[in-house]
């Protein structure tokens, strides 16, 4: 579900922040567009809209942790766990989290890759929200969901900035809710 | 904070406590100073963030550069809060757009920071957020890279800093702030 579909239609900061990201074509590979959201960050307006428009969503849903996918989750989760009270939980590559951690595998086009996360960090039926800047295929998404399940955790909502439109409407991802704020820009 | 001998502010102790440390990780001999744990703890979480804006919110501080990965915890919510553009420092060939980088030392080899060109400008004056400072190889990659394009390094900001590793003077002269050392 899209921001416009669910009362933010000719809410102005949406058009902000699509236009502060930049589109770099061709990257990491041929006929993929990239949504680069740095640019994003560098507009402390647009960035500051996108986290209360996130906020406003989620401070009265009793949501306990916010659960971030490296790198540009952990850009995006902290201002928001810190505004709504939450605990953030990094979900990142293999090997990168000291102590003892449960992984989940996904698909990516060639391979597979992993996520972990500690399994210090939730307390069973914590209500959750999952975090990235961007969602494509879902995959990443749908083994953070995994992970947080697995540890007991009840998934509230997927959240990301932008979002390819076939995430549009009811659309879930494992069951749980997707809310996204823009569609990919386009080149001017 | 800081190196300082003023009276403590009472909520580093609290930040200090929810610091784990865990022993031989990533490799024998290492005592792993993980501040996923700070992040657990809302207050603890928000004391460290308030500490480092309260410090820095008069500074006119336009820009801050955070270290991936960690630095991308702390560094997004000070700028949030004073208002300044956040730029990431990251590992090679992550940044989709054109990029200068820096090399810097590892135990064994070197390895590559990246920055985006445009995201700094001259004149602009910028904080450096990480969430430990060790040998300080990696501040100072990020210090060379924001001087090159004409900005001024104002200060490093850490919640850790490995004291005997003696980073603080690999800071090309600039200050660091830090708010929990460990011996």
């Amino acid at each position: 579900m899209f921001a416009v579909e669910n009362g933010l239609q000719g809410d102005p900061r949406l058009q902000t922040i699509s236009d502060a990201i930049r589109v770099i074509p061709h990257f990491p590979k041929t006929g993929i567009m990239f949504q680069d959201i740095t640019t994003l960050l560098l507009d402390p307006v647009a960035f500051k809209h996108v986290v209360d428009i996130f906020v406003d969503r989620y401070k009265h849903m009793n949501i306990s942790l916010v659960a971030g996918v490296e790198a540009r989750g952990f850009i995006f989760g902290p201002p928001i766990a810190l505004a709504i009270g939450a605990k953030f939980v990094p979900l990142r590559k293999p090997g990168k989290l000291p102590g003892r951690v449960i992984s989940e595998e996904y698909e990516l086009e060639y391979g597979n890759d992993r996520l972990e996360m500690s399994m210090e960090a939730v307390k069973t039926h914590e209500r959750a929200l999952v975090i990235d800047d961007l969602v494509a295929t879902g995959g990443t998404l749908s083994a953070s969901i995994n992970l947080l399940e697995r540890a007991g955790a009840e998934v509230v909502e997927c959240a990301c900035v932008v979002g390819l439109p076939k995430f549009k409407g009811e659309c879930r991802l494992k069951g749980k809710p997707l809310y996204v704020l823009v569609e990919p820009s386009q080149l001017d | 904070m800081s190196g300082n001998k003023e009276e403590e502010d009472p909520r580093i102790n609290g930040i200090k406590t929810r610091i784990r440390v865990v022993p031989d990780f990533p490799k024998k001999g290492i005592m792993f100073q993980d501040i996923t744990t700070v992040l657990l703890d809302p207050k603890a979480f928000k004391d460290t963030i308030d500490l480092f804006v309260e410090r820095y919110r008069n500074k006119n501080i336009s820009v801050v550069a955070g270290i991936e990965a960690r630095g991308f915890l702390f560094g997004p919510p000070i700028a949030l809060a004073i208002g300044a553009k956040f730029v990431p420092l990251r590992k090679p060939k992550k940044l989709p757009g054109e990029t200068i980088f820096e090399e810097y030392e590892l135990e064994y080899g070197n390895d590559r920071l990246e920055m985006h060109v445009g995201a700094v400008e001259a004149g602009d004056r910028a904080l450096v957020v990480d969430d430990l400072i060790a040998t300080g190889g990696t501040l100072c990659a990020a210090i060379k890279l924001l001087e090159r394009v004409g900005a001024e390094v104002v200060e490093c900001a850490c919640v850790i800093e490995l004291p005997e590793l003696q980073g603080r003077q690999r800071l090309k002269g600039k200050p660091l702030c830090m708010l929990v050392e460990y011996r």
